[in-house]
């Protein structure tokens, strides 16, 4: 008789159990795109905070103090000590090798331009453009155009292995270059790929290859210092304490988190000889913009859960509201206040389900969408997401509906069934 | 005859007052019969529009707050006198004058000094004060405070000065003695430097500022406009945005955007849904009141208008109490994430106001467009 009226309830009443389907499916989905995009907004923002540079530096161990100003270096070229490229792929072997999403050598060397009386002095930085490097048997790709993502090129990019060079905006103001044209380096004439704009110091320089660099130097195989950029976690009290004071569990905590402080442990584990640390411009900045974008997304989801949890209560109970006549009706028939409510709690029950099911592919379809639209890379959903989200519609559901079915029950079934109500 | 007025118009004016009257009174009666439905409609138009006002205000003014955290990034506008030479005197004060309240001003100038046992490192003069407030993320043990004080880079420190002590700086043969008072770390050029005070680099090495550090706060519109001003006012300079710092924001802030757009989309779009769905099956479980109005002779015009009045006024009062209850959360949500007010914006009334109105409306018609089709005699029979 109950599975009866139950059936009965949902073919007759399709109109409103449509209603209220409809109400809980958008909540449920709108509660299950926003949690989706919160959980995975950390990263998303994080990768896209990578767009200010490297947020670590390895330099040798021994260094001699950098005497530059406004990136013109006033140190002889050949002082100081240098690291070595041949360890570099290194950097893509160390525990949180898929955290690092690149880095750029720099070999800065003072040269002469032009000949003769126009002859002037200035700093040609050799580094990867967008190099191929090999670790073991993964090959990756990785330069300035992976770390430093705000230099623009007007002409074309240098190849790796050419002898082709960019010319700072600046610079080639000064000395009338054109992307195309050649540009006389230390007696030797290279070839002008195209000019760069990065409002820094580069905008005085000539960037070159690292081999070209190298081969200036007189110096094969030698690295100044190295710009790594890394996928790390906002520092917190762990993050800032000394490795060497912690006990070893302490320790394989802190060596396994990816805090910009344990992955220049690493860096500076994996080459000899360097001193590796973290940019603190860029590493103890992002972690409050991050913080911030985060909690922002989160108190929104909060906004969101209660705005749809309350919507689908008020259509619940206004769905149970009309059906007054009905619990007259089932009361007057001699049905019991727990028969009658059972059945209105089974029927949202049945209803949260479906909504929820139908509501939690629609969010994640959402999600999906907009992690298209506006990272441009997938977001994904937890399985586990699924139960918690369908438990949580059932609640609501039951507790928008428990005020109005106790109203409804209680409700004298004469007046109900005359229409009074 | 002693009435100089004439019955018709009497009766005409009448008729007009009670008329009135009448609607006001079905419209408030209505209200009060039937609170319980009255108050969930209510109650769904007061969360939609408190969502739609809350989202609404985050949207613009969330924008506001983010740029003002990544202002902790430092300068985003770098002025340089030409070909690394000196700025005029009174460059900092015309900057000062140009940026006003929405930035701050730090200036710089530089020199290679020699050590006592001959080498090189490079000095800075500076405003402490300011440069507290500039660049948040320098790791200083402690700020110098007065004359002779001098901070200097973690690098720097062992190369300058031994164990600590005060040391000795020359510069074209005039000397300077310097008390270390912090250390600084930045992971960055400035580990290698020393920093003084301006009044004491200037009076030691009449090398007067050569670079402007200027943390603009606003649009990537407003802050091209001030590099503009900035290149006009100061013509020998060259001023230009620090790209790395422009563009990463930009670039983080755009996506935050987007993010929160489509979030306020789904939400009030969600919450619009929600009240179409309510107040629909309210107005139609009221057919009986509509049957009763045509049967009494009721035109369809004045029904009409009756139940559009009602969805009205209900769209409109849950639009104000949630428009109340919105501007508390988009505070309490800038109370918990920026510990900053979230102001409340009245601009965004009217189209919350409206908003809902309309929606209130929407849910009238479609089922009394439904309604119209059907006989009164057959609604009120029950069936």
């Amino acid at each position: 008789m109950f599975a009866r009226l139950l059936y009965e309830s949902f073919r007759r009443q399709k109109r409103r159990k449509l209603l209220a389907g409809v109400a809980i499916t958008l909540g449920v989905a709108v509660a299950t795109a926003m949690i989706a995009v919160a959980t995975d907004i950390g990263d998303k923002i994080n990768r896209e905070l990578r767009t200010y540079g490297a947020n670590l530096l390895v330099t040798p161990q021994e260094d001699t103090l950098d005497v530059e100003i406004g990136g013109v270096n006033l140190k002889p070229p050949s002082d100081g000590s240098f690291l070595s490229e041949s360890d570099l792929p290194k950097i893509k072997g160390t525990f949180w090798r898929h955290n690092i999403l690149g880095f750029s050598p720099m070999l800065p060397v003072t040269v002469s331009l032009g000949e003769g009386s126009g002859a002037r002095s200035a700093t040609l930085v050799g580094t990867y453009f967008a190099k191929r490097v090999a670790f073991g048997k993964d090959e990756f790709t990785t330069g300035v155009r992976t770390t430093h993502l705000w230099w623009k090129v007007r002409g074309a990019w240098p190849a790796d292995d050419s002898a082709e060079v960019l010319v700072g905006e600046h610079l080639a103001a000064k000395l009338g270059e054109q992307p195309g044209g050649a540009v006389l380096v230390g007696g030797e004439s290279h070839r002008v790929a195209g000019i760069v704009s990065t409002g820094g110091a580069e905008d005085d320089q000539i960037v070159a290859p690292l081999s070209v660099a190298q081969q200036i130097m007189g110096r094969p195989g030698a690295v100044r210092r190295i710009f790594v950029s890394a996928l790390t976690k906002p520092e917190d009290a762990l993050a800032r304490r000394d490795p060497k004071s912690m006990n070893p569990e302490l320790f394989d905590r802190w060596y396994c988190s990816p805090y910009v402080q344990s992955i220049a442990y690493q860096l500076q584990e994996a080459i000899p000889h360097s001193h590796a640390e973290q940019i603190r411009q860029v590493a103890q900045n992002e972690g409050t913009v991050l913080s911030r974008i985060k909690g922002l997304m989160l108190l929104v989801t909060l906004a969101a859960l209660f705005a749809s949890a309350l919507a689908v209560s008020a259509a619940m109970a206004t769905a149970i509201f009309e059906r007054r006549r009905e619990v007259g009706l089932m009361k007057a028939l001699g049905g019991g206040n727990l028969a009658v409510a059972a059945l209105f709690f089974a029927e949202s029950a049945l209803l949260a389900i479906f909504g929820g099911t139908t509501g939690f592919i629609a969010g994640s379809i959402l999600a999906h969408r907009i992690g298209r639209s506006i990272f441009a890379s997938q977001i994904t959903i937890q399985p586990v997401l699924f139960p918690v989200i369908l438990a949580i519609a059932v609640i609501v559901t039951f507790a928008g509906s428990a005020a109005a079915i106790r109203r409804a029950v209680q409700f004298d079934p004469v007046f109900a069934l005359r229409g009074d109500a | 005859m002693s009435d100089p007025r004439p019955a018709q118009t009497v009766a005409a004016r009448r008729e007009g007052s009670h008329h009135t009257s009448m609607f006001l009174r079905m419209l408030v009666r209505a209200a009060v019969l039937r609170r319980g439905r009255a108050a969930s409609a209510l109650l769904a138009m007061m969360v939609a529009a408190a969502v739609t006002t809350a989202m609404l205000n985050l949207y613009v003014d969330a924008q506001a707050k983010l740029r003002k955290e990544f202002r902790s990034y430092g300068a985003n506008v770098v002025v340089v006198g030409n070909d690394g030479t000196s700025l005029p005197a009174d460059a900092v004060s015309k900057i000062e004058a140009l940026v006003g309240g929405r930035g701050l001003a730090v200036p710089f100038a530089y020199l290679v000094a020699r050590t006592a046992n001959g080498q090189s490192v490079v000095v800075a003069g500076t405003d402490f004060e300011r440069l507290q407030k500039l660049d948040r993320w320098w790791s200083v043990s402690a700020w110098p405070g007065g004359t002779g004080q001098a901070l200097v880079g973690r690098r720097a420190l062992p190369v300058v000065s031994e164990g600590g002590k005060p040391f000795d700086l020359l510069f074209q043969g005039r000397a300077i003695h310097l008390a270390p008072t912090g250390t600084l770390q930045t992971g960055a050029a400035e580990d290698s430097r020393v920093y003084l005070p301006m009044s004491d680099f200037v009076a030691w090495s009449r090398v007067q500022p050569s670079t402007v550090e200027i943390a603009v706060n606003g649009s990537p519109e407003q802050i091209n406009a001030i590099i503009g001003q900035l290149a006009d006012a100061l013509p020998t300079a060259d001023v230009h945005p620090v790209r790395q710092i422009v563009e990463g924001e930009a670039r983080v802030l755009g996506k935050t955007r987007a993010t929160l757009y489509a979030t306020a989309v789904l939400i009030i779009l969600t919450a619009a849904l929600c009240v179409l769905a309510t107040l629909t099956g309210w107005v139609f479980d009221r057919r009986r009141d509509f049957a009763i109005m045509k049967a009494l002779g009721a035109s369809e015009r004045l029904v009409g208008s009756f139940f559009a009045a009602e969805a009205a006024a209900l769209g409109a009062v849950g639009a104000l109490l949630g428009f109340v209850i919105g501007i508390g959360i988009a505070a309490w949500i800038g109370r918990v994430n920026f510990n900053a007010s979230v102001l409340p914006r009245l601009s965004v009334l009217p189209f919350v106001v409206a908003g809902s109105m309309a929606v209130a409306l929407l849910s009238a018609i479609v089922p009394m467009s439904l309604l119209r089709r059907v006989q009164p005699a057959i609604i009120l029979k029950g069936e």
